[in-house]
């Protein structure tokens, strides 16, 4: 075997070294999982800076010159369709639901995990049997109740079922986060006398924090990503990204370069942030039950 | 609200004088009271719930009662058992129930093993561990219906997808003008969506894994490696316990997803060539051909289906926290 650049120096006994050149390959194994996991993304993101022409080409063109075609089109310069309107339908549809969903689920959480009222257990299990029901059987009822009171086609509707969406999972995800606080700290500033608002803040805050904004994100990226309600209960107006996303294809034939813009855009919001709260990610996926 | 105060709060007591009763009765009140402040920041999320997704769900049951087509308004009335003895005779229904375990049991099952290899592969320390994580995430972060469409038509269209360009181009490399060119979606639909939905959950699986495996005791894996246990016999008598309930969990929560998928089905296929799915097909029987009644029923079907994953979850689940009671 030659000596690749990765390989480490000719060293200690042969186990060891053995054990090295393993340890060398499993590395390049993962890499090399890493890069095919990755490449229909980074296919897509080139085939967005393509133009049409060269994005439909068999075999495939990976060296043709870089345009802005696609977005250009996106973004209505030359098709005339905005996509402005259902970015930030989407924008608003999930900033408010966060927000809603923060609200209603901190101080659930707290009852659960700092002042355990009885039975929390019991408690914690209702909110997480909700969200094992499938949210298509209760669409029908939304639709109608939606359709006669004139909340077809609103944003706020989308607000309102998001925020119910996301609730069951916040509250898990806080109660664990809440539930790092040690006891043993919130006895100490009873005794010391602390009021609420002293322990909430010095104490429970500092802990919270980072979990409060795990939570946020994945409230967010679930509603961002949300399409069934969306195509659902929404129409001309208050049609969300994914809506819109879906609505390339079927209404105007296909521009595939187009299509890995729009796709490339509308994803990009929720991978950067993916990408920054990685390890909160997990935690919050797996409902807190995972450290 | 008062903060695990050893006495009951000034006021509370005064109030309980004033009112009167024996120190057993007054002791009570002031529990109860403290009792109610302790419940009422739950009230707001709790009631919200109920209202949002519970009594939809009531509506549905009682919807499922009556013939209702939207299409035929004036024909409406109480169906008793029609509807449930319509989608129990439906193949197409029948068939979808079918789709959806085999869709649910493949995604979670090969994505849950790919995940525990990728786990493993991360967990050992190598160069650029931090990078090929983050490469290996992105599927999950990708928008559903993006990563649909991106499947669909930059991967597998037959004519200038990625997959068979790909084939014409090692084809040529060996001086051949007559690759293989399958037409991907028509040929095996169910498998197509059945890739991209693997692709884009192995990272989840992954990453709970990966938790599973960095809270892992080292100093258990340093004395039997001591002691000369190879490498199998870690994984297999230290790992594979210690991950246990993570594996549980990541296959249970994502079944609870994977069985309400809509996008990838919605979108690869539009449920055709025996893809449809629970949740499509409801969604077609309601949207499409509008029978209210009918797709009531399934809808009480389908939670009566996952009544039974569920009570596994919550089994699961609730032997997670059962370590946690203590506090």
């Amino acid at each position: 075997m030659n000596r690749s650049p990765l390989a480490p120096r000719r060293t200690g006994s042969p186990a060891t070294r053995r054990r090295r050149r393993t340890g060398t390959l499993l590395g390049l194994t993962a890499w090399l999982c890493g890069i095919g996991f990755f490449l229909p993304v980074a296919w897509m993101v080139l085939t967005s800076f393509h133009s049409e022409t060269d994005a439909a080409t068999n075999p495939p063109s990976v060296g043709a010159g870089l345009s802005l075609h696609g977005y250009r089109e996106f973004f209505g310069a030359d098709s005339g369709v905005s996509p402005w309107p259902p970015l930030i339908n989407s924008l608003t549809a999930s900033v408010v639901a966060t927000v809603l969903v923060l609200l209603l689920a901190i101080p659930a959480a707290y009852a659960l995990a700092i002042k355990p009222v009885r039975k929390w257990s019991d408690v914690l299990f209702f909110f997480l049997s909700t969200k094992m029901l499938p949210l298509v059987a209760g669409l029908l009822p939304v639709y109608l109740v939606a359709q006669n009171t004139g909340m077809l086609d609103s944003i706020w509707l989308l607000v309102l079922l998001y925020t119910s969406m996301n609730l069951p999972i916040a509250v898990w995800m806080m109660r664990s986060f809440l539930a790092e606080v040690p006891v043993e700290m919130l006895e100490a500033a009873s005794i010391d006398g602390a009021g609420l608002t002293c322990t909430l803040t010095r104490i429970v805050a500092p802990v919270a924090m980072p979990g409060i904004a795990a939570t946020a994100l994945i409230s967010f990226i679930f509603s961002w990503n949300e399409l069934l309600f969306a195509r659902v209960l929404t129409g001309i107006v208050a049609g969300t990204s994914p809506v819109f996303l879906t609505g390339l294809v079927t209404s105007q034939g296909l521009f595939l370069a187009k299509v890995c813009a729009a796709a490339t855009v509308i994803s990009l919001p929720v991978i950067v942030a993916g990408f920054a709260a990685q390890d909160k990610l997990v935690q919050g996926l797996s409902l807190g039950a995972v450290k | 609200m008062p903060i695990r105060t050893a006495e009951p709060a000034p006021g509370a007591e005064a109030s309980a004088v004033r009112r009167g009763g024996g120190p057993a009765a007054r002791a009570r009140r002031t529990e109860r009271a403290k009792n109610w402040a302790r419940r009422a920041p739950l009230l707001p999320a709790l009631v919200f719930l109920v209202i949002v997704t519970q009594l939809p769900f009531v509506a549905t049951v009682v919807i499922s009662f009556t013939r209702w087509n939207a299409l035929a308004p004036e024909n409406r009335g109480f169906a008793a058992f029609d509807n449930y003895r319509a989608v129990f005779t439906d193949p197409a229904m029948r068939a979808s129930v079918g789709t959806t375990v085999l869709l649910t049991v493949t995604v979670v099952l090969v994505s849950l093993l790919l995940g525990l290899v990728l786990a493993l592969l991360l967990d050992r320390g190598f160069r650029g561990r931090g990078i090929v994580r983050t490469l290996l995430i992105t599927p999950f972060l990708v928008v559903p219906v993006a990563s649909a469409l991106l499947w669909k038509h930059a991967l597998y269209n037959a004519s200038y997808g990625l997959l068979n360009g790909s084939l014409t181009w090692i084809w040529r490399l060996f001086g051949s003008d007559d690759p293989p060119q399958p037409d991907w979606m028509t040929d095996s639909p169910l498998a197509a969506v059945e890739v991209s939905l693997i692709w884009q959950w192995t990272p989840f699986m992954m990453l709970i894994l990966l938790a599973g495996l960095q809270s892992r005791a080292t100093d258990a894996i340093e004395a039997a490696r001591m002691d000369g246990a190879s490498a199998f016999d870690i994984f297999r008598y230290l790992t594979l316990p210690h991950l246990r309930r993570y594996l549980e969990l990541a296959a249970l929560l994502g079944t609870v997803y994977v069985v309400q998928n809509f996008d990838a089905v919605f979108t690869i296929t539009s449920g055709g060539l025996g893809t449809a799915n629970l949740p499509y097909t409801i969604y077609q029987t309601f949207y499409q051909a509008h029978d209210y009644g009918r797709a009531s029923a399934q809808g009480v079907v389908v939670v009566l289906c996952s009544l039974l994953v569920a009570t596994f979850a919550l089994r699961t689940v609730s032997s997670l926290l059962r370590e946690e009671v203590t506090r």
